[in-house]
């Protein structure tokens, strides 16, 4: 029996290849595995090569598997594209409708089901996704009765009929798979599950759901990929919270009513893309140099200008970090796995109240959209804190005639009090333009470097919880130190593991807090270690010359990038690994 | 009592004798008294430009943002807090040029507050370039021939986005201005009021005296119905916008805000950020 196994489906977009997925993933999660997804999906509607893998294993896993085991076809270019990842014991099951060809070097077994003849004989060619999950359920002896629950749910609008004809679907396309496999009947076979229920979601939802742990009630926003599922999800919940969400005509508009919503005390945030993030630099501007508290999700695709659209990268790194004119304060947080976005979303919100500033979350497309087993979030680390917001009116003093409130009061950890338009005794005047104490434009020399030194010393002391991620560097010495950040950890983790059982010490450090750079927490381990790899999703080595500048050592920081669109997988990051050494 | 004095402030405001914003300012100032605001419950959100500082001139809570984004800040504090009565305001090159696209998504969206753009037909703070509201042939220093673009007509534009209540002003007829940014207030729903406000340093065209030549007086005219669009476009087409009063009023269509579904009555910036434990775990649940 197996511990894990990596199966994929694919055909043309708009032809259920996501919901087949869905069905096969739901299940597993289920019965306790710890899955892991990716999709591959084009900027189009209809049409089009697509296709859902999933790692499914008895273990925690963080990243798609080098190899597949079982790829169930709906057209012959899914076996095309594909079948390169199989090897020797790997099943192609195909839909007899398209009359597949296995390509002459594939080493997998191509078994041929009549998915859309068993189908329509049930009803509707519709259901032959179904037929191919019996067809799984073959392969891998798996009792069809563990898709009865998902497909209740699924179907339960439809009707009864429905769930009951797309079960008899399951069933028959379990009998002609088992049929046809033969001794490859439940060869793939997998080892018992601990059972535990998982949480089964995508970045986005966690971001989503961090959002209203937050205390979100309101969102601006424009739709982009991969970032509109955090929209969509806030404008299922918000309203049963009293909540809004307003979809935009820009993500300028965006940014600009999320800093007005949030300036008036409401918890708003805007999500998008390196195009909306281009867009919204201004914004991000004015809410540094206003002080105004503003959380921006950049859920990171494929650059420059429209790029790669539904593809893997991490190439805004140093657009968040530096992008916008002039020098404000800003925070940057880099969450690894969906749990990370969670509550990393909730603390995005506290900084951004605390250190009144922006604070932009960094996700990529791979944890954006791959969907992963997460343990039950845990309500207890749901803490909120706003700062030196001035909650109670009464603490106010009261306002001479004519006087403001002291908005932007120099104080020692450059800090002020914030208070909220509805206070009498908080009026005050808030400008882009360089201003006093009270918020009053000033252009005395004086004022200036007072006002900027007040906003740059409120990033002298941000705290986060693992701003960099040692967990996996246990050497003291260590031959490689391999660093990354967002979604790479999974390949990483793994490329460790394997690099160690050859023998070599590897530390693992994972970034999550971007800016202000945790250079003091790196340093120790970049001393200690022969040769530092540096793994990320961009073209020109981003991560790596942050790190230059801000640890130094680059004769031994050595750079491993990738930027084809597709994410590392564990093999790539290993062998890439033992080449730059 | 809360008086117009109220609203004053002790800042000496940087625009140059004469300006029509000054009418501007002391008319926002006499409305919001007269409507029964006091100054913490009002937000003037402003744009950037000569007119951009008004925010500054106002007691009350103010917030100067970005060039042709007053807007949408603006609809983002009345979204966060409803009982605030939220002014958006700016010039005409914030609301016509830079931030034009704001401008048709706030008419259409129709939150409850009040625009007024500051129309002075040139860029005066740059120091003289053509506006999107300068007439073709205008001489400016970016078309010293004169300028080869129609003008941006933003009442007939707003009456085709969709807007409820149109109006237009003129620095110099104070009682008018003053009573059309009453009625603007008191509107529930997107205002937007255009103010004639001569820039007396650049434009040597349209002034004082061109707009008290040019101008029709809407209440004026017998019988003229701010109800019915189809003669308020008319009236606009008929004058080439050169109108002040009243000129559309719907007063039936209900604002964002009454339709936005579960949108709760109390403001959400004053609504406990806590999330109910039970709730969450009924969230969590929809993933397993």
């Amino acid at each position: 029996m197996k511990q894990q196994l990596s199966w994929k489906v694919g055909g043309q977009q708009g032809e259920g290849i996501e919901s087949t997925g869905e069905i096969f993933s739901m299940a597993m999660n289920r019965l306790g595995y710890f899955l892991y997804g990716y999709r591959h999906f084009s900027s189009r509607i209809k049409g089009g090569h697509t296709n859902n893998k999933i790692r499914v294993s008895t273990k925690r896993v963080r990243a798609v598997e080098d190899r597949l085991d079982i790829l169930v076809a709906f057209d012959q270019e899914t076996i095309d594209v594909n079948y390169h990842e199989m090897g020797s014991g790997g099943i192609i099951i195909a839909d007899a409708k398209f009359k597949p060809v296995n390509p002459d070097d594939c080493q997998a077994e191509l078994i041929i089901v009549p998915f859309t003849e068993i189908a329509s004989g049930l009803g509707t060619s519709l259901m032959k996704n179904m037929v191919a999950i019996g067809s799984t359920c073959a392969i891998m002896d798996l009792p069809v009765a563990v898709f009865t629950g998902v497909l209740q749910e699924t179907f339960k609008r439809k009707g009864e009929v429905v769930v009951q004809k797309n079960m008899e679907a399951i069933e028959a396309g379990f009998r002609s798979a088992s049929e046809l496999l033969g001794e490859k009947r439940g060869s793939h076979k997998l080892a018992e599950a601990d059972g535990i229920q998982r949480m089964y979601m995508i970045g986005n939802d966690a971001i989503a759901l961090g959002a209203i742990a937050a205390g979100v009630r309101f969102m601006a926003a424009y739709p982009i990929t991969p970032a509109s599922e955090i929209m969509e999800y806030l404008i299922k919940k918000l309203p049963a919270l009293g909540g809004a969400v307003i979809q935009t005509e820009d993500e300028i508009a965006a940014a600009t009513m999320a800093i007005g919503s949030n300036y008036a005390g409401v918890r708003a945030l805007t999500a998008s893309a390196g195009p909306g993030l281009s867009l919204m630099m201004e914004s991000i501007g004015l809410s540094g140099m206003t002080e105004q508290p503003l959380v921006i999700i950049d859920t990171q695709r494929g650059g420059p200008s429209t790029g790669l659209p539904t593809k893997q990268e991490q190439s805004d790194l140093m657009q968040m970090i530096y992008g916008s004119h002039g020098d404000i304060p800003k925070i940057v947080l880099a969450p690894s796995t969906a749990e990370e976005a969670f509550y990393d979303t909730i603390d995005a919100f506290n900084l951004a109240e605390t250190y009144q500033c922006p604070v932009i979350v960094l996700s990529d497309l791979q944890l954006s959209l791959g969907k992963q087993s997460v343990d039950p979030l845990n309500y207890a680390k749901v803490q909120i804190g706003r700062g030196k917001l001035v909650s109670d009116e009464g603490e106010l003093d009261e306002l001479e005639p004519k006087q403001y409130f002291k908005r932007y009061e120099l104080t020692e950890d450059g800090v002020s009090k914030r208070v909220l338009p509805g206070m009498k005794n908080g009026i005050h005047h808030v400008t882009g333009v360089e201003h006093d104490e009270t918020g009053k434009p000033s252009e005395s020399s004086l004022n200036r470097q007072m006002q900027m030194d007040k906003r740059m010393r409120k990033l002298e002391h941000v705290e986060l919880h693992k701003a960099v991620d040692i967990d996996n560097a246990k050497h003291g010495e260590a031959d490689i130190l391999l660093i990354g950040f967002n979604s790479t950890r999974g390949a990483l983790e793994e490329a460790q593991q394997r690099l160690e059982a050859d023998g070599l010490k590897v530390n693992h450090a994972h970034i999550r807090l971007m800016h202000p750079f945790p250079a003091d927490k790196l340093l120790p381990l970049m001393e200690s270690a022969k040769k530092v790899v540096v793994a990320e999703h961009n073209a020109t080595g981003q991560l790596a010359s942050l790190i230059k500048m801000n640890v130094g050592m680059a004769a031994k920081i050595h750079s491993l990038k990738k930027y084809d669109g597709t994410p590392f997988l564990p093999s790539e990051v290993e062998l890439l690994t033992k080449e730059l050494i | 009592m809360v008086t117009f004095k109220d609203f004053r402030n002790n800042v000496k405001p940087n625009w140059c004798p004469g300006c029509g914003d000054f009418s501007v300012q002391a008319a926002i100032q006499r409305a919001s008294a007269n409507v029964g605001l006091t100054p913490e419950n009002l937000a003037v959100v402003s744009g950037i430009g000569c007119s951009g500082r008004i925010s500054g001139y106002i007691n009350s809570y103010g917030f100067h943002s970005i060039h042709g984004r007053a807007l949408p800040l603006a609809q983002g504090v009345k979204m966060a807090n409803r009982d605030l009565t939220v002014i958006a305001s700016g010039g005409d090159g914030d609301g016509f040029a830079i931030g034009l696209g704001h401008t048709i998504h706030a008419i259409r969206r129709n939150i409850d507050m009040t625009y007024i753009v500051m129309d002075n037909q040139i860029y005066g703070l740059t120091k003289g370039q053509t506006s999107p509201r300068s007439s073709a042939g205008f001489k400016t220093k970016s078309t010293p021939k004169g300028a080869i673009e129609p003008s941006i007509n933003p009442m007939e534009m707003a009456l085709t986005s969709g807007a409820t209540f149109v109006a237009q002003g003129f620095s110099s007829d104070l009682k008018e201005l003053t009573s059309l940014i009453e009625q603007g207030l008191n509107h529930k729903g997107f205002s937007l009021i255009n103010v004639f406000s001569p820039c007396v340093t650049y434009n040597k065209v349209n002034t004082y005296d061109w707009f008290k030549e040019n101008l029709v007086k809407l209440s004026d005219i017998e019988d003229y119905d701010h109800g019915n669009k189809e003669s308020a476009m008319q009236m606009l087409m008929k004058h080439d916008g050169l109108v002040t009063g009243l000129i559309y009023h719907d007063s039936e269509q209900p604002s964002y805000q009454e339709l936005i579904d579960g949108y709760d009555e109390k403001p959400l910036s004053h609504q406990n950020l806590n999330l109910d434990e039970d709730y969450f775990n009924h969230l969590v649940k929809e993933f397993m």
